[in-house]
């Protein structure tokens, strides 16, 4: 018994992980005020290039490292057309998911079904061989700690360094922040990119770590309820771990209900992290006061220099 | 350096100047794709945007896939122009098939005259009822109609599923998913013997005039412009932004249950899994193509459609993958944001700007 509980809870950070890194580059981009619904489109591209460079090679680790920088790529697409062209930030965001779903599956044709190395759990002599804490302190996959690492760093990084609060200004009022002379533009692109930079990483680690195989749309919505979990987090880095644990619990509960075979239809109990998104949007934006508060003001906004 | 400028008004040439060169562009960038996968760029990017139109079976094939397009593309266009932005077209599709497919599953030994209306009827109720979800969500919880509608395609997808594989799947279907085959009383009839366009094509076309009506000549539709473009003045004027929620969230699901449930019984004669290749969410970008025009978004249905008629006869002749179609999709959206620019703004010229001054 301990021994399936302690094998749910790591897969369940292995589910929560890829959330973590999608919503936490979301977060920093919407934070500076810019909404980007691409980031289904972001992580398939991320996952379908990560996958390919890591079968062409045999690398996993340059498999993920291609992976954040396809996704940086696509996000600056993005970048170039809302923040240069002043595209409408919705519009360009489904354009992106659209192009990348398209665009990955092209590239993914011949790899479906192609097997690749994983990478492993890490294993410290001594401290991993603890009983049960060693596992599940010190016995997960190396990007399950970079996930975290990267989150907290995000939530310093906003709330401690002056580039934080900068990139905060931004998103909360551009005007000032270029009347002060900050350069909106730069600090947008840059926080687009971090955003693309992350969304890949988290595609990469779907088709490298958590499968490992590419499949086409494999992503299955988990871009869009990392969107969900930045609402969730009032967006507010820490928010997010616990929010992607949350769902990462809900994804394992699922998937061990139906091999325990409860009588319930396998359907209904896959359709239970898109209800528990839903649920769990309404319960956090019933009070509209409060999002309104925690939003950044401008997200969504688009932004030109009037001189 | 170049400088924007906004136009005081937007210019009207430049609207519908920029579809066509979004489709002209990225029949190029096709074309550079195409030549990079080691295909000869002429005869593909004929396959793709000129074959399809050179027969009549190729014309059946368009009007076909151009039906569900411009029907859910038209609903949609309501409600961008309002800027409620439902993307869950797809699950009320999906809705749609399953509520109106459902009455034929049901009476499947049925000859009634009645049966195929009554799927329409009930196909319409059910895309509404799912559109419903995210309205009564939005008006009353604040919830971002985006993520709810887009969560309830996967949760259609799955439900459609099960009851195909399940509760409603075929006794004689040797185990495949999929109901039985509709009788004939819940098919849509042929127009011409050999052909696969039919009567739920016709009853499309009427769509895009009734749409245009309402929204040029109807306070209603004035509502949902003036909602959409200028919200302040829209709450000034007395328009509550509950009822706009609804009633454009309500047309969208309506139409795209409807193109659902024609679907279901014309094209393919019975609910399976996989009843749409998503049309949804192509519906997206057929409504952004057509400029949220009635008319517009007809003709843009029916260029989409050449480029999905395209797609599978190149994979079938050229050995191209079915996935450059959407690969396509996304770019023609692109390239249409990046010309939408022109239509807003006017690029000034540096030097002019010093004379000025």
């Amino acid at each position: 018994m301990t021994e399936l509980i302690l094998a749910s809870i790591m897969t369940m950070m292995t589910a929560a992980t890829p959330l973590m890194f999608a919503a936490t580059g979301e977060l920093i981009c919407e934070r500076s005020g810019v909404l980007n619904l691409g980031l289904e489109g972001m992580m398939l591209i991320g996952a379908v290039f990560g996958f390919a460079a890591a079968a062409v090679t045999g690398n996993a680790t340059l498999g993920l490292l291609v992976a954040a920088t396809s996704g940086a790529f696509a996000a600056l697409i993005f970048g170039i057309l809302t923040l240069n062209l002043l595209s409408n930030q919705v519009a360009t965001g489904l354009a992106l998911t659209i192009f990348g779903t398209g665009l990955s599956a092209l590239v993914g044709v011949d790899y479906v079904g192609e097997t690749i190395d994983q990478i492993g759990s890490i294993h410290i002599p001594v401290v991993s061989d603890l009983p049960i804490v060693g596992r599940l302190l010190f016995g997960h996959d190396p990007l399950v700690y970079l996930a975290i690492l990267i989150l907290l760093g995000s939530s310093w990084f906003l709330n401690r360094s002056r580039w934080g609060m900068i990139l905060r200004a931004v998103g909360d009022s551009d005007v000032s922040a270029h009347a002060i002379g900050y350069p909106v533009i730069a600090i947008r692109f840059a926080a687009v990119t971090f955003g693309g930079l992350m969304a890949g990483l988290g595609g990469g680690y779907l088709s490298l770590v958590y499968t490992p195989l590419w499949a086409e749309n494999m992503t299955a919505g988990r871009g869009w309820i990392a969107l969900a979990l930045v609402v969730f987090a009032s967006w507010r880095p820490a928010r997010v771990l616990f929010g992607a644990i949350l769902f990462g619990g809900i994804t394992i509960l699922q998937l061990n209900a139906q091999a325990a075979g409860l009588g319930i239809p396998a359907a209904f109990m896959s359709m239970l992290p898109y209800i528990a998104t839903i649920v769990v949007l309404v319960l956090i934006s019933r009070d509209a006061i409060k999002i309104r508060l925690n939003a950044p003001a401008c997200l969504g906004r688009p932004f030109r220099a009037e001189r | 350096m170049l400088r924007l400028e906004p136009r005081s008004t937007q210019s009207l040439s430049a609207a519908w100047l920029s579809p066509m060169l979004a489709l002209v562009l990225t029949a190029v960038t096709g074309g550079i794709i195409f030549l990079a996968m080691g295909k000869d760029p002429a005869t593909a990017l004929y396959i793709y945007f000129v074959e399809p139109l050179t027969s009549s079976s190729g014309l059946s094939e368009v009007a076909v896939k151009a039906g569900p397009l411009v029907l859910i593309g038209i609903g949609l266009s309501f409600g961008f122009r309002a800027g409620i932005w439902n993307i869950g077209a797809e699950g009320q599709y999906i809705a749609g098939a399953i509520a109106g497919g459902g009455l034929a599953v049901f009476w499947y030994e049925s000859t009634s005259a009645f049966l195929l209306p009554a799927m329409l009827l009930t196909g319409i109720l059910g895309g509404m009822a799912w559109a419903a979800i995210p309205a009564l969500l939005k008006t009353r919880f604040n919830a971002n109609e985006i993520l709810v509608s887009l969560m309830l395609v996967y949760v259609a997808e799955l439900l459609l599923v099960h009851l195909v594989q399940g509760p409603w799947r075929n006794p004689m279907g040797w185990g495949f998913p999929g109901t039985r085959v509709f009788p004939d009383a819940a098919t849509m009839p042929l127009l011409f013997t050999g052909k696969r366009v039919h009567l739920g094509t016709v009853l499309t076309l009427a769509v895009p005039f009734i749409a245009w009506f309402l929204l040029a000549r109807t306070r209603f539709g004035f509502r949902i412009k003036l909602f959409g473009s200028a919200p302040l003045a829209a709450r000034h004027a007395g328009v509550q932004s509950n009822r706009i929620i609804w009633q454009s969230l309500l047309i969208g699901g309506g139409l795209a249950g409807l193109a659902g449930v024609i679907e279901a019984a014309g094209t393919i004669g019975q609910l399976m899994p996989d009843i749409s290749p998503g049309y949804g969410f192509t519906a997206i970008i057929v409504a952004f193509l057509g400029r949220l025009h009635p008319v517009g978004v007809l003709l843009a249905g029916i260029a989409i459609a050449v480029t999905y008629i395209g797609g599978e006869s190149a994979q079938i002749s050229a050995g191209l993958p079915k996935a450059v179609t959407g690969l396509f999709q996304g770019i023609i959206l692109f390239y249409l944001l990046t010309f939408d620019l022109f239509t807003r703004y006017k690029i000034v010229l540096p030097s002019r700007q010093t004379v000025q001054q």
